[in-house]
């Protein structure tokens, strides 16, 4: 087996890794979006998932605690945003604005003392015979238990939208909010609950960069994923299933130029670190190009201020 | 006599000789046939046929509901009896809208009692009505374009049951009811009148007592209507009530066997519209004597002042329609309607003509001589163009701005308004008030924001604005698109004025008994293309509405969907 072919395996399997926040943030905020509200803050909800989930974990030691409050903390600015976009009638975009700002600020706070600690990681997962197969064994099957969720959630997010009544009310109150209302819809709790679940979502999509990509915490840990998410959903034009295929790209290009930069050849490290997201933006803006797509699958009611007795 | 001035006058019809009174109808512009009449005395009248017959379906009593500033309804009484088609009249802000939401549970009552099938009953909210029974047919309809007509009819329902299961029974009950449908298809596919389809299905599956529709005439070919008609009419016979509003008269006049009329908030008068004429209706609902627009011939044809050729569009918005080589020439001193179901092209021939959007051939819209495809909006009103759109409120005006900034926006291209580049608010004022004052508008003054004008009187200030810009060619789309009686009756006056002052005029418009009181000629627009016209006295509702419905005399297209016919 020659050396480059022997690289393949670590390579998928860094790929799948460096896709997984990107699909927990952009999966969340596609839901999020499916009920007609704009969250631009998820950059700061994966940052607050991210410190919460690292600090949750050095304190008691227990992993599950601290995804669970990872996911915990992202709700809760998921709450304050519908707070005061859906029952303060605040503009979404900017108040989007303002809580990624929070966001970056309050979890530098909270994580003033963390800077540096170390910490271990999620354990891998081991499946006998499948782990051990040649190439795709460890990228596939010897991953850790938040990447099999985050692809587990893209099956199921898309079942939940396209298949199930509750998944039909949601798209429903994002097409065409006064329509549902007039139906007897509560459009309001709906967006709010689908609010919290894009802020669990992006929480979980910190966490696992807090916990397990990098385990350590650092400000700005996210290094603007929660934009690409943002930007992922559209140019997937909201289905969950490009959403992964547009984040392992990210991961793909994420992972390729670091073996770029590894092998040495002279380009600034700045300019390779810049490619996942220049190739990411760039592909989903060609493969997007479908105006009508958009426009079939974009929630008409999207970022619009709901009031139910105008 | 005196006694029936101490409530809100009560006009209704066949009540005895000894409660004539001419003189006080005279008085108070009652409608000749309508007659005051005591409040208690029809109380007690039906007091004493409530003993020995059914409860009614439904009955309100003392119904208030009070918005800030405006008492919407007062002391509202209805009585709806098992399978009858019972009409809500009234003009817009009447009242009836809040009514029947109120009804469906959407809003809720200040006070007054509702009782259904003879017990009280407090609607809670829509889901609580369609248990009771009580469906309804919104005017905007409550539908979503990208979901599937089964989906849609899923959302109304309380237990829709497995997506399969729920398809059958809707193609069961539309062939049922003559009333086509496919499950599968998106709704946005849909024309205007299978959109109500859908709505009418929906409230069907539940076995409704009362149907109410809001307006569901407004966006159909008389054809589909007078198909709507039947299906409404089997209904009542199978024991269901109909609770119908519309501002079409003649409609009501052939459909019900009740009318109860809102004026201001509240019950002015009870009749059986088929003894009445329009008119009277009319009359009865503004509370003043109406007075139609007379269109006198037009004389000598003019100069072309609009030449349209082989225009074609095409557009990346799959909602959108694509016009195929329409033309027509509008001239001096004429009105030309266009008619046409909505979705049908109209959106995208205003914005051609408008310079909203701009079109490929320069050649192909022809203002006073000059091509002006690749003009913009305000290059073509230096030509001469006034423009006002079908959306009152976000295009014809700003919502938030006041009257005098509305007024600078389209008037600045042809009033000295703006001086310099800085804006003459003196002027601006001025312009606004002259148009307040010209068209009757009901505004507390030129710093009223245009949203806070009813859509008649809003209406009534952007056409003044354009006409008094004395335009050469006026372009207008539905011009008195749910507008009351009185309102619209004085924008048809002006829009033929200033064609008979020598403007061009097209009008485009849904409303076919619109377009035969303005139009010199009609046209029809199916699948964004346009028939020929033809002078409006040489051709009929029937024979425009089959067009309408796509019975053009050319040659099938590529679709095969336009048949030859005729």
């Amino acid at each position: 087996m020659s050396a480059e072919f022997a690289l393949v395996g670590p390579i998928l399997a860094a790929m799948f890794a460096a896709a997984t926040p990107l699909l927990f943030a952009a999966l969340g905020e596609a839901v999020t979006e499916k009920s007609g509200v704009l969250n631009l803050g998820v950059e700061g909800m994966m940052l607050m998932g991210a410190v919460c989930g690292f600090a949750i974990t050095v304190k008691t030691g227990s992993a599950p605690l601290g995804l669970l409050i990872a996911a915990g903390a992202g709700a809760a600015m998921g709450a304050l945003f519908g707070v005061l976009t859906l029952l303060l009638l605040a503009n979404q975009v900017a108040t989007g604005l303002a809580l990624t700002l929070f966001g970056v600020g309050l979890s530098a706070l909270v994580g003033q003392g963390f800077v540096g600690i170390p910490l271990e990681g999620l354990p891998k997962l081991h499946i006998p015979v499948l782990s051990d197969l040649p190439v795709v064994g460890q990228a596939v099957f010897g991953q850790d238990l938040l990447v099999y969720l985050g692809i587990a959630a893209v099956p199921l997010v898309h079942l939940f939208l396209y298949r199930t009544r509750a998944g039909l009310v949601l798209r429903a109150v994002g097409e065409n909010h006064h329509a549902a209302h007039a139906l007897g819809y509560k459009v309001i709790r709906i967006r709010f609950l689908a609010v919290m679940f894009g802020g669990a979502m992006s929480g979980l999509g910190g966490a696992f960069l807090s916990m397990d990509y990098t385990p350590m915490w650092a400000e700005n840990i996210t290094a603007g994923r929660g934009w690409i998410a943002l930007a992922l959903v559209v140019f997937a034009t909201w289905k969950p299933v490009r959403v992964m295929l547009g984040a392992w790209l990210f991961g793909g290009v994420t992972i390729a130029q670091l073996h770029v930069q590894g092998f040495g050849i002279d380009i600034p490290s700045q300019i390779l670190s810049m490619l996942p997201y220049l190739a990411t933006v760039l592909v989903l803006v060609l493969i997007s190009r479908d105006v009508a797509r958009i426009r079939l699958n974009a929630p008409a009611c999207l970022g619009k201020l709901f009031h139910p007795d105008s | 006599m005196h006694r029936a001035w101490a409530g809100d006058p009560l006009l209704t019809r066949g009540i005895p000789p000894a409660y004539l009174c001419p003189e006080v109808a005279r008085l108070w512009h009652c409608p000749e046939g309508f007659t005051f009449l005591d409040p208690s005395s029809l109380d007690s009248h039906a007091k004493s046929h409530a003993s020995d017959a059914p409860p009614p379906r439904l009955e309100l009593r003392g119904i208030t509901k009070r918005f800030p500033g405006c008492l919407a309804n007062d002391h509202v009484d209805l009585v709806l009896q098992p399978g009858e088609i019972h009409a809500l009249l009234g003009e817009n802000g009447a009242g009836k809208s809040t009514l029947v939401k109120m009804i469906y549970g959407v809003l809720h009552p200040d006070s007054g009692t509702l009782l259904w099938q003879g017990r009280e009953t407090v609607v809670p909210d829509p889901a609580g009505a369609r248990r009771l029974g009580i469906g309804m047919v919104f005017q905007h309809f409550s539908l979503f374009d990208t979901l599937t007509v089964a989906e849609n009819i899923a959302l109304g329902l309380d237990g829709p049951g497995p997506m399969d299961a729920l398809s059958q029974r809707i193609r069961t009950v539309s062939e049922r009811y003559g009333l086509a449908l496919d499950p599968e298809r998106h709704v946005f596919h849909l024309s205007v009148g299978e959109r109500q389809r859908v709505e009418i299905v929906r409230c069907l599956l539940q076995d409704p007592k009362l149907l109410i529709m809001d307006e569901p005439t407004s966006v159909l070919t008389p054809q589909e209507a007078s198909k709507l008609f039947e299906t409404l009419r089997r209904l009542a016979a199978e024991g269901c009530t109909i609770l119908y509003i519309s501002h079409k008269l003649e409609e009501i006049r052939a459909l019900c066997g009740r009318a109860t009329v809102l004026r201001g908030g509240k019950v002015v008068g009870a009749c059986d519209p088929r003894l009445e004429t329009a008119r009277g209706l009319a009359e009865l609902m503004i509370g003043t004597e109406l007075s139609t627009p007379e269109r006198p011939p037009a004389g000598e044809s003019g100069a072309a002042r609009l030449v349209v050729k082989h225009l074609s569009t095409t557009s990346d918005n799959p909602f959108a329609t694509s016009l195929k080589d329409v033309g027509f020439e509008v001239r001096a001193g004429e009105i030309l309607g266009i008619a046409g179901v909505a979705g049908n092209g109209q959106a995208e021939l205003m914005a051609a003509l408008s310079g909203e959007a701009l079109v490929a051939d320069p050649a192909s819209v022809v203002i006073e001589g000059v091509s002006s495809g690749h003009l913009g909006p305000r290059a073509r009103r230096e030509l001469g163009l006034a423009f006002v759109p079908e959306e009152r409120l976000g295009r014809g005006a700003v919502p938030e701005l006041s009257l005098s900034e509305n007024a600078l926006l389209s008037g600045y291209a042809r009033e000295p308004l703006v001086r310099g580049g800085l804006v003459h608010f003196g002027r601006a004022r001025a312009y606004a008030e002259t148009i307040i004052k010209g068209f009757n508008v009901v505004a507390h003054g030129h710093k009223a924001e245009a949203r806070s004008l009813s859509g008649g009187n809003l209406q009534k200030f952007i056409i003044g604005r354009e006409i008094l810009q004395r335009p050469k060619l006026l372009v207008v789309g539905q011009p008195t698109w749910g507008v009351d009686a009185g309102a619209a009756a004085a924008i048809h006056k002006a829009l033929i004025g200033l064609a008979r002052s020598g403007a061009a005029v097209l009008v485009i418009s849904q409303d076919l008994d619109e377009l035969f009181v303005l139009s010199d000629r009609i046209s029809v627009l199916f699948h964004g293309r346009l028939s020929d016209s033809r002078p409006t006295h040489e051709t009929s509702v029937e024979r425009i509405g089959l067009l309408m419905g796509g019975l053009f005399a050319t040659p099938p297209d590529e679709d095969g969907e336009i048949v030859r016919a005729l």
